[in-house]
């Protein structure tokens, strides 16, 4: 079975009108292009691959049978990230109900000014460092270790590159609390990243010690 | 005119506004120019700016092998 290579010239929205025409051949088209981002939403929430797999199995045919009330306020990607999120929430909340009370505590504290934890001046990581797993893994490890409010925004925005705007409707909340989450997100994550008192990345003897590279 | 000074605290507040290019403009030059004498916060905004770069590499989070073709079996399956 092959797989259709999607069409490029067909918009979303005769795509959409093909399906609800009765033509659900069409669904794989019109979702195809957002599997990464479904995906990415399902396993920022879960933080396990087999648990997103199955939301964002789940939020698709969820959006399937949704799709004539699809009004279109909002961008297909929009509605079907938001699809995801509550699919994915849904999933936490009825698995490890503690776990989320928990993590629902924590987002009490995001007021106050964060202060970096140090000052180190690293050097860059190159991106091409992502082909190597053990960088991915690092990087992965120190999003998971971010709570879950701030690990959501992170995604949406940085890894999805939505918009601000999007970033509010998906997970409806306001546009400053998308900013405030946002910036304590990438400040934690900066420091869990940073590489200790040698500054290296990708040498050194004594900073090997700390990081895996 | 003269830029008017702010303080580390304040630029941390913003690096992230910053690097969106949510500011004002006017706040934007004060935050230049203190990165231009303040080290510290350059590191900061350095090592932020590369972590959000690093972050929307597509390669960063990979689909599980066969992801594609599973959720293509499952619209399949719709009525």
């Amino acid at each position: 079975m092959s797989i259709p290579r999607p069409l490029l010239q067909s918009n979303e929205a005769q795509l959409i009108k093909r399906i609800c025409d009765g033509e659900p051949e069409a669904f794989y088209e019109l979702v195809r292009p957002y599997e990464r981002m479904i995906y990415a939403i399902a396993i920022s929430i879960l933080k396990n691959p087999a648990d997103a797999e199955e939301v964002a199995q789940e939020a698709v045919l969820k959006a399937f049978s949704n799709l004539v009330s699809f009004r279109g306020d909002a961008k297909f990607s929009t509605w079907l990230a938001q699809i995801t999120y509550n699919e994915a929430k849904m999933k936490l909340r009825k698995a490890r109900p503690h776990l989320y009370e928990s993590i629902d505590a924590q987002q009490q504290n995001e007021d106050g000014d964060y202060s970096p934890r140090d000052f180190a001046d690293w050097r860059p990581i190159p991106s091409e460092l992502l082909e190597v797993s053990e960088i991915r893994e690092t990087l992965l490890n120190a999003i998971n270790l971010l709570s879950s409010t701030y690990r959501e925004v992170l995604v949406l925005r940085d890894v999805q590159l939505l918009s601000i705007k999007e970033t509010t409707t998906i997970l409806g909340i306001s546009e400053a609390a998308v900013k405030t989450r946002l910036h304590r997100a990438r400040l934690l994550l900066r420091d869990s990243l940073a590489p200790g008192f040698d500054g290296f990345w990708s040498k050194g003897q004594t900073y090997r010690k700390v990081r895996p590279w | 005119m003269a830029i008017i000074e702010i303080s580390c605290v304040e630029v941390w507040r913003e690096i992230s506004n910053y690097l969106d290019e949510e500011i004002s403009p006017d706040l934007r030059d004060r935050m230049e120019a203190h990165f231009s004498a303040c080290a510290h916060c350059t590191a900061v905004l350095d090592g932020t700016r590369n972590a959000v770069a690093l972050l929307g590499d597509g390669r960063l989070f990979q689909m599980p092998e066969g992801f594609s073709k599973r959720l293509y079996k499952k619209i399949q399956g719709l009525p």
